[in-house]
């Protein structure tokens, strides 16, 4: 809920208004190195909002924003942290423009691309919205998105303009018990693509694996970029989770453990998933990084798509 | 010649144990066990893995804090994984990818605690599966035999387990039994007190001639938000901890310790996550270890009775107001407080 002076939030100890004040006591404990602005986002958590509203969005994050860079003149503590301004708008494109070039006009340290987040189809539609507003922002000053993760959904944010990305795709996938297992080398040598053809042949033609499953706190779709290890096929598999990956889990366990600890419930496997799972997705990020500095993001991009589904 | 025969059958099972020190007073005794998987120095505690796993801690965990020795458990592994698959993986060892010692029990204490699930026949004890309702027979041949593709390394160590003692009876009874139990053993022959536990026990168990132990009371306790301290433990969850800046211990070596404050831990309790279960987890294994190896080094530079009067007293306060059965134990063999 949203109002002209604060952001409510409701948390275990009931609703908390957050007010600029607030916001900004709470940031000067915290001492962050930066941090996103308050803003009203509120547009992107309904459906079929009035420009009246998206609008307004707009207006408040404005104004939360320029209070904010008071209070953090007025503090030489705040003034150690970076503040990001965050851009709404939702989907209208009148909207979204005048956010970011009034937002680029302040004295921040970087932007937030708020609103884009949801399933994989509305995406699509502002994919569009997205080149336009980041062409409005300075080149030298980092781009964020938020609710964007999935590695084929990361190219395409890439591709128009984004650097940084939150990374919870690769716990989602933990906590449903699976293992990132895409490939990203897009320039493998000949011997190791024909070892992981033979090796996952599988994987690559359950073209149709998805399934909706219900595990705590996570109603996401399996997706074709991971492996289930719950499956009683890994029961004996005593390869590793990806043959090659340096993580702790790979270094020392097996598929097989593994099933094994998620058909017991046991805390070890959601420990080790989570270890292989951020060392898979930070290591696509650094071939990401490779190959825009070697012009390769094409290819990269082309191995991505064919293993989406 | 029946001494003689008698002297001969003694010297035919194999040494596994050398003993390094004696406490001149009480029965207590430093030694070390050679096992396939590497020496461990005794007294010492031996953390349970039930289903191939400390639960939430890696085994290069496990090893940093010095444990040379764990325990699994021969039913539930029986179950899941079974013993085929665990034979596909190079034994337990391989399954679970843990270089030292694994101990593994017969199965026994599963069929107190499960007795409702369980019918005792001529053949063995009939189990329900508790998972999905299947029925096993755990008769003496099929124990042996899970035990066998366990790699269990007990059938090979000729030693003595003292069990049926952790399961309710009066205090008082138990030291009694236990004193009775190793009044009786060779002295060369490890003594291994099956599900103890807690740390005034174990103190006073190796007073009463005990070289190895186990239980689930460190790591269980471990996640219900409760950390082990010489002066008992720390509810972790309760107000008093939310701004309390200190370690959980300030002379514990665990990397918890190293790392986290008590506040720290006590915010993690109260989120959404099970962090706070993995770092008291580490220190709990790491409290019983180091108390292990603290009354070990006590027995060997001959001082192992003002280490348990030290204990007591820091545990209850002042050594006589140590609970009666303990004093009275540790009277049996020698040992007065204060």
């Amino acid at each position: 809920m949203v109002c002209w002076q604060s952001v409510s939030v409701w948390s275990v100890a009931g609703r908390v208004e957050m007010t600029v004040s607030k916001f900004m006591a709470i940031q000067k404990a915290l001492q962050p190195d930066w941090f996103q602005c308050l803003s009203d986002g509120e547009v992107s958590c309904k459906e079929a909002t009035s420009i009246k509203r998206v609008r307004k969005s707009v207006d408040r994050s404005l104004l939360f924003l320029d209070n904010c860079l008071r209070l953090q003149e007025e503090s030489e503590v705040l003034q150690k942290s970076v503040i990001i301004g965050v851009i709404e708008g939702g989907d209208v494109m009148e909207e979204r423009l005048r956010s970011a070039r009034e937002t680029a006009k302040r004295p921040v340290g970087g932007f937030l691309l708020d609103g884009f987040q949801g399933n994989p189809t509305t995406l699509e539609t502002r994919l569009r919205l997205l080149s336009s507003v980041t062409a409005e922002l300075p080149e030298d000053k980092p781009r964020l998105i938020s609710g964007v993760s999935r590695p084929d959904e990361v190219l395409e944010c890439i591709e128009r303009g984004v650097d940084l990305f939150e990374s919870f795709f690769p716990y989602q996938v933990t906590e449903r018990g699976c293992a990132l297992t895409f490939s990203f080398d897009y320039q493998p040598n000949p011997e190791e693509t024909l070892l992981q053809q033979n090796g996952t042949q599988e994987e690559i033609k359950c073209v149709d694996q998805i399934k909706k499953i219900e595990t705590t706190g996570c109603n996401q779709e399996i997706t074709s970029f991971e492996i289930n290890l719950k499956e009683k096929k890994y029961q004996e598999d005593f390869n590793p989770l990806v043959r090659g990956c340096s993580c702790y889990c790979c270094k020392n366990h097996t598929r097989a453990y593994i099933h094994h600890l998620l058909v017991t419930n046991e805390l070890l496997a959601g420990v080790l998933l989570m270890m292989h799972n951020f060392e898979h997705y930070f290591g696509f990020f650094h071939y990401i990084r490779e190959a825009l500095k070697s012009d390769k993001l094409a290819q990269l991009k082309e191995l991505i798509h064919r293993q989406a589904s | 010649m029946a001494g003689a025969a008698t002297q001969a059958s003694l010297e035919s099972a194999p040494r596994i144990m050398r003993l390094v020190a004696e406490c001149s007073r009480s029965r207590a005794r430093a030694g070390e066990l050679w096992l396939p998987h590497g020496t461990v120095a005794t007294p010492v505690f031996m953390p349970v893995g039930t289903q191939a796993t400390m639960k939430g801690i890696t085994t290069e965990q496990l090893d940093a804090l010095g444990c040379r020795i764990c325990l699994g458990n021969t039913y539930h592994l029986g179950l899941r994984p079974g013993p085929e698959l665990i034979q596909k993986a190079s034994g337990l060892h391989g399954f679970m990818n843990w270089p030292h010692n694994l101990l593994t029990d017969s199965g026994g204490f599963q069929m107190v605690s499960l007795v409702s699930l369980s019918e005792v026949t001529e053949e063995g004890v009939r189990f329900r599966s508790p998972y999905d309702g299947n029925e096993t027979l755990l008769s003496p041949e099929k124990s042996v035999q899970i035990q066998n593709a366990l790699e269990m390394t007990k059938r090979d160590v000729p030693g003595f387990a003292i069990g049926g003692l952790s399961g309710g009876e009066s205090k008082s009874q138990f030291w009694r039994m236990v004193a009775l139990s190793t009044s009786r053993l060779p002295k060369d022959k490890p003594r291994y007190l099956m599900g103890v536990g807690y740390a005034t026990d174990l103190v006073v168990c190796v007073a009463l001639g005990c070289d190895m132990f186990d239980c689930v009371f460190p790591t269980r306790t471990a996640r219900f938000g409760s950390a082990l301290v010489p002066t008992g433990n720390l509810q972790l969850r309760k107000k008093v901890f939310e701004k309390d800046f200190g370690p959980i211990d300030p002379e514990c070596t665990c990397p918890t310790c190293q790392k986290h404050s008590r506040a720290f831990l006590h915010a993690l309790l109260h989120s959404d996550n099970t962090a706070a279960l993995h770092h008291l987890t580490v220190h709990n294994i790491a409290y019983q270890l180091q108390l292990m190896s603290a009354v070990r080094t006590s027995i060997v530079e001959k001082r192992f009775p003002d280490f348990v009067r030290d204990f007591m007293g820091a545990m209850y306060g002042d050594p006589t107001l140590c609970p009666t059965w303990a004093t009275d134990a540790l009277a049996s063999v020698g040992i007065t407080l204060g």
